[in-house]
């Protein structure tokens, strides 16, 4: 933020500027809380073959990406609440923290309102296990996606059509077939730029007259994740 | 005492006591610029042209062909842009499973308007020295394969290409073509294979100080006579005026001490090492079910061991293996800066999910087999533990199928 006002407190020029932006360190050491999480996960499925009662099931990303997460959902059908929450995961550190942290975010009190699970995003989630370093950001996002996969098959599954979440999608680019989504996931993995978010969705190579506006989807997610 | 047990040599290795012996005289109390005429000057200049001769008999090179560098990476920056930075349009080869020092080198001149092909290697890892053949064009000036690989430890038949690219280089000279220099990247090979440059064939080669028990921060090219480069780094015209800059005395003299003693040691070291080698690869694959060796059996850096883990990613192990005191590396993006999973093990024709479930173990002088012995007691639980909490369930054989109907296809950039 600009130093648009003076501060109450007077301090070195240094300490006002923000030398070292917050979340871009690369450190790998994770908290602890993100560690508990990692070697103690809470409500993570063991044996798939007792999984049985369950209201809705949802999963979302593949190997190739290098995340998948499958989430079960049992739902207090009177209250509207999550009442519990399990889950599989395949990835890293971060995503099986992650995952864990929002099952438990979902299910704790008594259980979470679903319209309020919904709307939980990565940024509730990485701020519970007290931030990840900015490159593993990307790492935490599947898990309110597979939450929402999940209560979409709930909603579907009990007779609630109408409340199924769409994700949106827009298609950017025809000729490359890149959607809003597909250049969300780039910039998440790390594509900051447009050269860089070309590499990985080939978007405007031969569209160029699509670039501008690539570039601002970039800078919008950019903030949205990382600003 | 928490256990320590550390497998990753192939990221770097702890200095020699003997290297930092060497190094000790050159901080405090020789620490004279090189430059200077007078005592301590001519001590320092002295001790860079000893250290120049231990690295050229180690090479079996003129002490003038050796180029003393701050890295691996700056060795091959140099010998790529150096040689290529005077000369238009040119086409260079090289091959898909190049460290990043290579390949982004690569695209980089790609950008300045030169043609690079990427040879694709086979389902072990190693370039066809007929996909090389079929590559070269009359504008071909430049071959860069690396002698060892860093993730996979594949052998790469460096001399076979070398012996080649000569014989086709003395037609092309009949025809008034260019000459076709090759580079190959030793930073991995150093210390386990003869590093003999006129067997080799070269015309250049890069070695890296911190991965044979050297300091970091340094390195060496070796250049064979009439190898022309441009300087990168202009200033005060150190290293035949390539790469100025005040030089790095104690870590050129540790570094040519590790090549001494690489040199010494490699032959008896390295059978000890394919033996815990073949050993901890055995076990691994017999122990643990939906496993597979990445890369070549046999023609293997005697440390390497890269074994993917079918359902489980690698960061995730990595962390688990840490807590028992195991350190070790993955090809999982979780751990790269560009959250690419490994170039290499794609390369091998691996689906991108083997590549995030591999691991590499490399072994050094201070494993022991207690050590793997310890990892092979701990791998199969956390294996266990990991596959149990995966929702992912991947077929061995659509993995094997999937390497043998790889394209493999030559890459122009």
């Amino acid at each position: 933020m600009p130093n648009s006002k003076p501060k109450k407190k007077k301090t070195t020029v240094a300490a006002d500027v923000d030398i070292v932006p917050k979340g871009t360190s690369d450190n790998w050491a994770y908290t602890g809380t993100v560690k508990d999480h990692f070697f103690n996960p809470r409500n993570l499925v063991i044996d798939v073959s007792k999984m049985k009662g369950y209201d809705g099931l949802g999963m979302v990303g593949s190997p190739a990406c290098g995340d998948m997460m499958k989430i079960w959902v049992k739902v207090d059908k009177k209250t509207d609440k999550i009442k519990e929450m399990k889950w599989q995961t395949f990835g890293c550190g971060s995503a099986i923290a992650a995952t864990s942290m929002l099952s438990v975010m979902v299910t704790e009190k008594g259980g979470m309102k679903i319209d309020k699970a919904l709307s939980v995003k990565p940024q509730d989630i990485t701020k519970r296990l007290g931030d990840l370093p900015t490159r593993k950001i990307h790492c935490s996002v599947l898990g309110d996606k597979a939450l929402r996969s999940a209560v979409n098959n709930y909603f579907i599954k009990s007779g609630q059509k109408d409340r199924v979440v769409k994700e949106q999608v827009r298609i950017i680019d025809r000729e490359a077939k890149v959607t809003d989504h597909d250049i969300e996931e780039a910039v998440l993995e790390g594509a900051h730029t447009l050269e860089a978010v070309q590499k990985k969705t080939k978007v405007g190579v031969g569209n160029p007259e699509v670039i501008p506006e690539v570039e601002q989807l970039i800078r919008f997610y950019t903030e949205k994740y990382f600003g | 005492m928490p256990k320590n047990i550390y497998l990753d040599y192939a990221s770097t290795t702890p200095v020699d006591p003997q290297v930092l012996k060497s190094m000790q005289p050159y901080w405090t109390e020789n620490f004279g610029n090189p430059s200077s005429l007078y005592r301590l000057g001519r001590i320092s200049a002295q001790a860079i042209q000893d250290a120049r001769q231990k690295a050229a008999k180690a090479l079996n090179c003129q002490p003038e062909e050796i180029i003393f560098t701050g890295s691996g990476t700056s060795s091959i920056n140099l010998a790529l842009k150096g040689l290529i930075a005077s000369k238009e349009k040119i086409h260079l080869i090289t091959s898909a499973i190049e460290h990043h020092a290579v390949l982004d080198t690569a695209e980089y001149l790609h950008k300045q308007g030169h043609e690079v092909s990427i040879l694709p290697v086979d389902a072990e890892g190693l370039v066809r020295l007929d996909d090389l053949q079929k590559t070269i064009t009359d504008k071909t000036e430049l071959v860069s394969i690396m002698m060892a690989n860093n993730e996979i430890g594949t052998l790469q038949p460096i001399r076979a290409i070398g012996t080649w690219l000569e014989k086709i280089n003395k037609e092309r000279v009949k025809k008034n073509l260019p000459k076709i220099y090759f580079h190959t990247d030793a930073c991995q090979a150093a210390g386990a294979l003869d590093l003999d440059v006129k067997k080799l064939h070269v015309d250049m080669l890069t070695i890296n100080g911190s991965k044979i028990y050297g300091p970091k921060g340094t390195g060496l090219l070796y250049s064979k006579r009439g190898t022309h480069l441009s300087s990168l780094i202009h200033g005060g015209g150190q290293e035949k005026n390539l790469l100025s800059g005040t030089e790095n005395v104690p870590g050129i003299v540790g570094l040519a001490a590790a090549l001494e003693l690489a040199a010494k040691n490699s032959v008896k070291e390295s059978a000890r090492l394919s033996k815990l080698r073949d050993w901890l690869i055995k076990e691994i694959l017999e122990k643990i079910s939906k496993t597979r060796l990445n890369g070549h059996i046999s023609q293997r850096l005697p440390n390497n061991i890269n074994i993917a883990f079918l359902d489980i990613e690698g960061e995730a192990m990595l962390l688990h293996l840490d807590e028992v005191g195991i350190q070790a590396s993955t090809g999982s993006a979780c751990t790269s800066a560009t959250l690419e999973p490994s170039h290499v093990i794609r390369a091998l024709g691996c689906p991108y999910e083997v590549a995030h479930g591999s691991m590499r173990f490399s072994l050094g002088k201070h494993t022991t087999k207690k050590d793997l012995e310890y990892l092979v007691s701990k791998l199969p639980n956390i294996v266990d533990k990991l596959r149990h909490a995966s929702p992912v369930k991947i077929d061995m054989k659509e993995v094997e199928k999937s390497v043998k109907n790889a394209p493999r296809e030559i890459t122009n950039l």
